[in-house]
């Protein structure tokens, strides 16, 4: 069974052929895409490694078939800095500390972003906690996680002219 | 996971018609459908992707005051719906309940109606599960059941019906609208979840084909909207399953209990509805003793499927406290963590 897909990747336009409607969007942006900075973690939707932006909102990559999401705009970590301008998110996360081996990191960026843009957490550090649970870290760089996510939210939140000074 | 053939139709009438075909599974958001595949736990031939069939996106206020919510409406849309969780708090509070952020973008409210058991040992193949399997025995029975049903259940199955959002559904007398070949038809969302019995590998009263296409709230359950809460008590803070949770609304008039509504989660094969105990609630005045008969009333048939009779107890317990939050009134937001003992909500009983 042959199946052909459209997505945008990043911005960029991806004609994919799938020979096979089985393989999900993390595998596609991994194998096919040479994606690699979404992260296979546990591939059942419990440690969100995997978290991408479809259409502008967070999934789990590995609990979504490719062929389901034919048309869809999908935002990875490859996609969110601009060059060598890192995105908020990620700058909060080097400031604060919020790693340490770095492999839940691209799915913990991709749902601050998302929970971000969500707009439900304001500045409470439970909802951010409570907003970021799909993600683990078995290094347990919550506390610093937390603090990151809520300093990206303040700056994406200040006027413009503010952030650039 | 299997081969499948794919297939997304148009309309209602062609999904329901292929999907009518012997191992066919409907896909919307895929996030427990595709776990369980991945497990070798379900082996779908065929799955038909309703995921853009147009019209069924929308949640609608009609004309009689009833709400009308499309069932691929994703459970992130309906909580963050300013009026419908206004005029249902405590389903928006018990979608937030559940699942995570990544998930309930993409989980929906058809999907999670139909979600199967997250019991241990229907995930494991090696296990003998007569849901996943029939005739092949119950492995949970003298195992690992400390999460296990302890209201409804029966010697061939004692798993629980992991849903958040359908307690409040159930408590509230919400309908599923249903399309089939031979039409459309109505089943009260309490109705849906058959008990085990000698054949639970039926795990809703659909027929082959049949799509759940909608959820109806009636225009009754707007009256609970000041005094609605969901309960939920887990195992951790959050991104669990239930052990227990309960849905409670009350309709508090001149410091009595007009009407009151509650159901349990996380104790048997469907969302229980506790009828006896709405039943004591009603003329009483909303007081710890008025709960605590309802809590023992409601639990008269509990019995333990295994080393969970802590469950008894904490079904009662929680019963208790969501009575007791729900007459002191819904709050204007929902907490960060309902039911955490971390929790920093002013208020907040920190214990079950």
């Amino acid at each position: 069974m042959t199946l052909s897909i459209s997505l945008a990747v990043n911005g960029e336009r991806r004609d994919i052929v799938l020979d096979d409607p089985r393989v999900t969007l993390l595998d596609l942006l991994r194998e096919r895409l040479d994606l690699t900075g979404t992260k296979k973690g546990c591939d059942r939707g419990q440690c969100g490694a995997c978290t991408v932006l479809v259409d502008g909102r967070r999934i789990n990559s590995c609990l979504a078939l490719a062929v389901s999401h034919d048309g869809a705009a999908i935002t990875t970590i490859e996609g969110v800095a601009q060059g060598d301008h890192l995105h908020p998110v990620q700058a909060a996360f080097i400031a604060h500390d919020a790693l340490q081996c770095g492999f839940c990191t691209p799915g913990q960026i991709m749902s601050a972003i998302g929970l971000i843009s969500e707009g439900q957490a304001g500045a409470d550090p439970e909802r951010i906690r409570e907003a970021m649970s799909g993600n683990l870290c078995r290094c347990g760089a919550y506390a610093g996680i937390t603090e990151a996510v809520l300093e990206a939210q303040a700056q994406l939140a200040a006027p413009k002219t503010e952030r650039a000074a | 996971m299997n081969r499948f053939d794919y297939v997304r139709p148009n309309t209602i009438t062609e999904a329901v018609s292929a999907a009518a075909e012997p191992g066919a599974a409907y896909l919307a958001g895929g996030t427990n459908l595709l776990d369980l595949m991945k497990g070798g736990v379900t082996h779908p031939t065929r799955l038909v992707d309703v995921s853009r069939l147009p019209g069924l996106d929308r949640i609608e206020r009609q004309a009689d005051g009833s709400w009308r919510i499309g069932a691929l409406v994703r459970n992130a849309d309906l909580a963050h719906d300013p009026d419908f969780a206004k005029a249902f708090p405590a389903v928006a509070e018990a979608l937030l309940s559940g699942a995570s952020g990544q998930l309930r973008n993409a989980a929906t409210v058809g999907g999670n109606l139909l979600q199967r058991t997250r019991c241990s040992y229907f995930y494991d193949p090696a296990s003998a599960c007569n849901k996943r399997t029939p005739g092949s025995g119950c492995d949970a029975l003298g195992g690992d059941n400390r999460l296990h049903a302890i209201l409804g259940w029966s010697d061939g199955c004692i798993a629980t019906h992991p849903s958040d959002f359908c307690v409040p559904l159930v408590a509230f007398d919400a309908v599923a609208e249903i399309a089939g070949r031979s039409g459309t038809r109505d089943v009260a969302v309490e109705a849906l979840h058959p008990l085990p019995g000698t054949t639970p590998e039926r795990d809703s009263v659909l027929a082959p084909g049949e799509l759940i296409t909608a959820v109806r709230l009636p225009a009754t359950a707007n009256a609970f909207a000041r005094h609605a809460r969901y309960l939920k008590v887990r195992d951790r803070t959050s991104y669990a399953f239930a052990l227990v949770s309960a849905a409670a609304g009350l309709v508090i008039e001149n410091g009595t209990i007009k009407q009151a509504r509650l159901a349990l989660g996380g104790v048997a094969a469907k969302p229980w509805r506790a009828r006896s105990a709405e039943e004591l609630l009603a003329g009483a005045r909303p007081e710890p003793a008025a709960f605590d008969r309802a809590a023992r009333a409601a639990l008269t048939e509990a019995k333990p499927s295994g080393d969970n009779a802590f469950k008894i107890e904490l079904a009662a317990r929680v019963i208790v406290r969501a009575l007791t939050l729900a007459a002191a009134g819904t709050p204007d937001r929902v907490p960060a963590l309902p039911a955490s003992p971390f929790s920093s909500h002013a208020g907040a009983a920190l214990h079950a």
